[in-house]
């Protein structure tokens, strides 16, 4: 007991004086260059650039292992990479939920005389979920090489951004509903679509048939709403991401307002519907009449927002030109595509 | 299924307005002004009654013009009741100056023309909040208080007959 106690004090020692070898790891991707990068917000609220990923992108590159004293040998148990993707909800920091976990090792437990390059590749990596960073939850991936010792790992992670993808979907009704209340105020509100990409155009209209009330303005809404957890420990976190104001002064009966709301300026995410069991992300449209003694009268609508790939050009490697293809509803692509092929003949 | 490379941003399709809906009176037609104040009676037994006057031309009030004196205490009775009965959260009444009913004061107290005006102002914003409400417009006290001669205080609550 007090040999390995000793044992665990000099090794402390040792490595805060540094006179055992350590080294720095370095995760470069293959294709670095050239790969997209997205911004991407942080916890404490930062924004900052990762490399942009698809479902099923192979993700490839270097990890460089540079010793730190030049001529120690670097003993260890093994040196690993691994390919992560996992759910941290804040307020149960301690578990990680690991939906994807790869490894690869790239060197059985030996040691290490210089700097070395290892190369690895996950190949056609499922990534099945969007990245999201949320006021109570975090969904994020990251390549971490591990070089095991025997008292302390030396550890380096790497973060990247995935993004899902969809397709116009093949149904997208639109919306339209008479709301009200009874012998004060009907309106009917209609949203041409349900289901929109996130720089896509609210077009709509609102119909009055009855004003008994005396309204001021009128405003559209978005709001976000972020649920985790389940049961009995549900929260609920609504975050208002936009206020339009659309009509100013009094309608009558028979006006039509009209709306035109670009999504594209906002900040917004696809809607995640129960996203492994722990979380949702979801977008709702809120029309808001304020009356002149400052009453409130609202009705909300849940819309769909989905990500649209960019155009695909001829340059853009075989290997994102598949991902961008996998997305809910493949086999209507497939058919959408041969119709394409059909219309263009 | 093409593949647009500019939405549509053309304004949804809707049926013309009804002339006489774009140039007729409004539905939501409602005015009540509180004025005229009078200070009845003598000496420690006096109180000022205000013109409660209304003129509308929404369905649910009976009468589409009315006219009926009221008192503070009127006011207080209305206030009340909608606390009671509703769901609204009613706006506040000008104060109740009782200081102003406090024995050996320089001026006439709550007789004073400047505080009858005061309070006068603050009664009709109080009475024009309320009746504009459309859950207090579904209460029987606010039809007796804007509509009836004199405030039956044993009636029933409930929905307007």
């Amino acid at each position: 007991m007090l040999s390995s106690l000793l044992h665990l004090h000099v090794g402390a020692v040792m490595s805060f004086f540094s006179f055992g070898q350590s080294a720095e790891i370095d995760i470069v991707l293959n294709d670095a260059e050239t790969k997209k990068k997205v911004e991407h917000k942080t916890e404490d609220g930062k924004k900052d650039k990762y490399f942009l990923f698809y479902d099923g992108e192979t993700v490839s590159g270097k990890v460089n292992v540079t010793l730190k004293n030049p001529g120690k040998r670097l003993e260890h148990q093994g040196i690993k990479i691994e390919f992560i993707g996992q759910i941290e909800l804040y307020y149960d920091r301690g578990n990680h939920h690991e939906f994807v976990s790869l490894v690869k090792d790239l060197a059985r437990p030996g040691e290490l005389t210089q700097s070395q390059t290892f190369d690895f590749e996950f190949t056609h990596v499922e990534k099945p979920y969007e990245s999201y960073t949320g006021q109570n939850v975090k969904l994020r991936y990251f390549l971490r090489a591990t070089i095991s010792r025997r008292l302390n790992d030396i550890s380096k992670e790497m973060d990247i951004v995935v993004h899902t993808l969809s397709t116009y979907p093949e149904l997208n009704s639109s919306i339209k509903m008479e709301v009200g209340i009874e012998d004060c105020l009907h309106i009917e509100f209609e949203y041409n679509k349900s289901k929109y990409h996130l720089k896509d155009v609210i077009v709509g209209k609102i119909y009055f048939l009855l004003v008994r009330i005396k309204i001021k303005h009128m405003e559209i809404d978005i709001i976000k709403r972020e649920t985790t957890g389940t049961g009995p420990n549900v929260y609920h976190e609504n975050d208002t991401i936009a206020k339009y104001e659309i009509m100013d002064g009094a309608p009558v009966r028979g006006e039509s307002i009209p709306i035109r709301l670009f999504l594209a300026g906002y900040e917004m995410t696809p809607t995640m519907r129960d996203i492994n069991k722990k979380f949702s992300v979801r977008y709702y449209l809120n029309l808001v009449l304020i009356d002149e003694e400052e009453r409130r009268y609202f009705k909300q609508q849940e819309i769909t927002l989905w990500r649209k790939g960019d155009i695909v050009r001829k340059s853009m490697s075989h290997q994102a030109a598949i991902a961008s293809q996998r997305f809910e509803g493949s086999s209507n692509n497939e058919k959408a595509v041969a119709q394409n092929k059909e219309d263009s003949n | 299924m093409s593949e647009a490379a500019v939405a549509d941003t053309r304004r949804l399709n809707s049926k013309p307005q009804d002339l006489t809906d774009a140039y007729g009176p409004p539905s939501n037609f409602l005015e009540i002004d509180v004025y005229n104040p009078q200070t009845i009676g003598v000496g420690r037994n006096r109180f000022t009654t205000y013109e409660v006057r209304m003129r509308t031309n929404l369905p649910i009030f009976k009468l589409k013009e009315s006219c009926v004196r009221r008192r503070y205490s009127d006011f207080e009775w209305l206030k009340n009741e909608l606390e009671r009965d509703s769901k609204i959260v009613v706006p506040p009444l000008p104060g109740k100056a009782l200081k102003r009913q406090l024995p050996f004061r320089g001026d006439e107290g709550i007789f004073e023309e400047s505080f009858i005006e005061e309070r006068r102002v603050g009664l009709e914003q109080f009475i024009n909040r309320i009746a504009g409400h459309p859950l207090a417009q579904n209460e029987r006290c606010l039809h007796i208080f804007l509509q009836e001669e004199s405030i039956d205080r044993n009636y029933i609550p409930g929905k307007p007959l």
